[in-house]
């Protein structure tokens, strides 16, 4: 083995300035694919970040208005959904429906402890399944429990952005729990401290639903119903369902039971699989560009190859007439045509990390105001230990291909031939 | 008889075919020490590339060592050029970016012998060629003759039976011609070697112990 490559560097030290020029398009290539790899990823972690706070098999169903006349009522009325409609739901599809919650609220409160005042912070009364729906992150403390719900305490949940400024910037949010705040003109006692994205202008309050109902004499209306579900693998079984609920829901509320608008649905799961076929579709099509740049790099290889080969027809005669075989010759050939391909790939692979790097520090840390959030564009825009491994493997893949024909003219030399031009 | 040749006959088929070997007989023995000699065209550089099994025959047989050449794969003609024949040149075919010990060493690389023992087996030979401060030289900072001791250092290192030599001094000087034919005779006296030396060289010719002359694809007289 250390004779091949004996031999290989032999070789390519007697021509270093065109194996140079030659491996600079291969490092080209694959420096344009782990680039392009990089900034893909950073622009689908900065989608699936967003995304990535929800439990993604929800469904999240609301009132709309009606889209035909039914019932002897004219079409256009709108669908208020109501707090039995949960337990309707609950009762109808308990093999699908794991567990529901929903959600009422009111803004523009302004909550103080001691001297400090935030404003402008909603009052959100909501189930304990919401926790878990949403994947909330409890720092301190609890989330609302079924206690709280039966008793309608009056408990709240603060962000640890809103907790950090009670404290005016100190993190001891375990010395909160217990203590009161005010909420408008309403007193909470405060059971829990969650994490909030501090990329979002998150100001909801959480507190249990029933309190919520009471102090504020709403009656049973909602505005909408979340729930988490399983055993709906594909986009037509989701649609299916998505039909069943409406069919549901329409025959309570007298709407047409075909009625597609009169309850809108937003379903995560089908959105989810949506954006993964997205960024499976984006990653291909990177690869692609990728590797037709690379492809550039291994005719290059091959091309100079073919010189080479060429060049030392004569002496493979003299090989061959002592003693080589042909496969001797084809071997010494192709591992040089994938030594070169191999250690130009790597330094353009080193290269294109760097790159994401240096990206990473740069784009990957400016914003967009977008709604008033502040997005970042490229999240994490580097290439994982996947990448590499595909790398290195395509990289072998097309120093063999670039390597094929100048090793088949090599072993195909016939030394009579060779050692009869001087 | 080392070498057996019956009606061997070799057409080169181009624009107009050539009828380069018309039925060749031919017996070497063990040891023997031969010339052969023609005009250029008569055929015998491609009776030596038969004979070095670097070229296919198109009719009769030919046996090394009772062993018949015939059809052979590429495969197994290296093996049997490796094992059975060394070869002399005119322009020494050293691999110039390899020093001389690399080149002595290269028919052992070949055989797959390690690096350590084909290290002191060629270094063993050079000394014996009188070389031993030139082994890590490249043949361009040689003289002739060296270069000519470096190949056939190479040719001795497999021990073969069969010695080719193609105008093995057609680019030395007289005084070196000497030394290389004396040191011919010497390896083929000392080892038993059977040397072939293809030359149009009166005075090599005659250091011979038999020459053979072929004439338009025939051998004329012994």
């Amino acid at each position: 083995m250390s004779d091949l490559f004996q031999e290989i560097w032999e070789s390519i030290r007697r021509n270093k300035m065109r194996t140079c020029l030659t491996g600079f398009a291969v490092s080209w290539g694959i420096f344009i694919i782990i680039v392009l790899l990089g900034a893909g990823n950073g622009l689908m972690n900065s989608f699936l970040q967003d995304a990535g706070d929800v439990a993604t098999n929800t469904m999240m169903v609301g009132g709309s208005r009606t889209s035909k006349p039914y019932g002897g009522y004219k079409e256009g009325r709108y669908i208020q959904l109501k707090r039995s409609d949960l337990d309707l739901l609950e009762e109808r599809f308990p093999h699908i429906i794991d567990q529901l919650t929903t959600t009422i609220s009111r803004s523009g409160y302004t909550l103080t402890y001691g001297k400090k005042s935030l404003t402008n912070v909603s009052l959100c009364g909501t189930f304990p399944s919401h926790s878990e729906m949403n994947r909330v992150q409890m720092l301190e403390g609890r989330f609302v429990n079924q206690n709280d719900l039966r008793l309608r305490r009056k408990v709240v949940v603060l962000t640890h952005l809103f907790a950090r400024n009670l404290l005016k910037g100190g993190t001891d949010y375990g010395s909160l729990i217990g203590k009161s705040v005010r909420v408008g003109n309403l007193s909470f006692k405060i059971v829990g401290i969650r994490h909030c994205d501090e990329n979002r202008n998150d100001r909801d309050l959480y507190v249990p639903y029933s309190t919520m109902k009471s102090l504020f004499g709403i009656g049973d209306n909602i505005e909408e119903i979340t729930f988490s579900f399983h055993g709906l693998a594909t986009e037509e079984e989701n649609e299916a369902f998505e039909k069943e609920i409406k069919v549901a829901l329409n025959s309570v509320h007298q709407a047409a039971p075909d009625d597609e608008s009169s309850i809108w649905i937003w379903n995560r799961f089908t959105q989810n699989l949506q954006m993964e076929k997205g960024t499976g579709i984006l990653r291909k099509a990177l690869w692609i560009i990728g590797i037709f740049t690379l492809l550039g790099g291994v005719v290059g290889v091959s091309n100079i190859m073919l010189i080479t080969v060429k060049e030392r027809t004569h002496e493979f005669g003299i090989r061959k007439a002592i003693g080589a075989k042909p496969r001797n010759i084809l071997s010494l050939i192709m591992a040089e045509s994938v030594m070169i391909t191999a250690f130009f790939g790597y330094v353009g692979m080193i290269l294109g990390m760097l790159a994401c790097q240096v990206m990473d520090k740069t784009l990957g840390q400016s914003s967009v105001e977008v709604f008033g959030q502040s997005v970042r564009m490229l999240v994490n825009p580097t290439v994982g230990m996947d990448v590499a491994v595909e790398a290195t493997i395509l990289l072998i893949v097309a120093g063999t291909i670039a390597g094929i024909f100048p090793a088949a003219n090599a072993a195909k030399v016939r030394p009579i031939e060779a050692l009869r031009e001087e | 008889m080392l070498i057996t040749l019956k009606n061997v006959h070799k057409t080169y088929f181009g624009a107009q075919p050539l009828h380069v070997l018309k039925g060749i007989d031919l017996e070497i023995d063990k040891g023997e020490f031969v010339s052969i000699m023609g005009a250029s065209g008569s055929g015998k550089s491609t009776l030596l590339n038969i004979l070095g099994i670097l070229d296919n025959y198109d009719e009769g047989d030919y046996y090394i060592n009772g062993t018949l050449i015939k059809n052979l794969t590429e495969r197994q003609a290296a093996e049997y050029r490796n094992r059975m024949i060394g070869f002399i040149f005119q322009s020494f075919n050293l691999i110039s970016f390899k020093t001389a010990v690399e080149n002595v060493e290269l028919p052992l690389f070949y055989q797959g012998v390690g690096r350590r023992r084909r290290h002191e087996l060629a270094l063993q030979y050079l000394e014996r060629l009188g070389l031993k401060d030139w082994a890590e030289h490249y043949p361009n900072e040689m003289s002739g003759g060296q270069k000519q001791r470096v190949a056939i250092a190479r040719a001795l290192i497999t021990h073969p039976q069969l010695i080719l030599a193609d105008e093995p001094t057609g680019a030395l000087d007289s005084k070196t011609s000497e030394e290389v034919m004396d040191l011919l005779r010497e390896v083929n006296r000392t080892e038993g070697v059977t040397m072939i030396i293809v030359t149009h060289d009166p005075k090599v010719n005659a250091r011979t112990d038999r020459s053979i002359h072929i004439s338009d694809g025939l051998i004329l007289t012994e």
